[in-house]
């Protein structure tokens, strides 16, 4: 898995979606993502991590699943104008 | 899942308030994450239970399945996924975490 598989299935299903990915051992397995999409308003920490989980699928989902790790941070798009 | 699994599940889960399914135990974590976890609440000092996943691997998958969550850590709280090092890391630095807990 490189950072652009995981960037690509995160756009697939939530098309808005700015993704940044960064492999953090260089491994291939253990990723932190920071993703932006309007589809996280109105939805709390939780919800938003089960969208971007569910966008992964058998990436991340059972004990072969080539993701170990992912270290998430959600925006929607008016909390990332927010930061910067 | 069968419903005999799906039934430990939500007893596990019970077994306590503040309930951490995590790799290893509170004393010896085997995850970067669940050790990070652990050191949280043990700074807020709340009280909580542990399960370790890595010896039960029926739960193991289960689990993830039953809340539609992946990874490990997760914590519970009176039955309800509070979310994994991720979450549990950022309502701690937002001050959030500690009042969740003890509510």
């Amino acid at each position: 898995m490189t950072p652009d598989d995981l960037s690509a299935r995160i756009r697939a299903a939530l098309p808005d979606a700015i993704v940044r990915v960064t492999d953090t051992t260089g491994g291939g397995d253990h990723f932190a993502a920071t993703v932006v999409s309007a589809a996280f308003a109105g939805k709390g920490p939780v919800d938003r991590h089960r969208l971007v989980y569910a966008a992964l699928g058998e990436a991340i989902i059972g004990s072969a699943a080539p993701i170990h790790a992912l270290a998430l941070t959600t925006f929607t798009p008016d909390e990332q104008g927010a930061r910067t | 899942m069968t419903d005999a699994l799906r039934q430990r599940i939500t007893d596990t889960i019970a077994k306590g308030r503040i309930m951490l399914f995590m790799k290893g135990n509170p004393s010896m974590p085997q995850c970067g994450f669940s050790a990070a976890v652990v050191s949280i609440l043990k700074q807020i000092g709340v009280p909580f239970e542990s399960f370790n996943i890595l010896a039960d691997g029926e739960l193991r998958e289960g689990l993830k399945e039953y809340s539609s969550w992946p990874t490990y850590p997760q914590l519970y709280k009176d039955g309800k996924l509070v979310g994994g090092a991720d979450i549990v890391r950022d309502l701690h630095e937002r001050g959030e975490l500690a009042k969740l807990l003890s509510s």
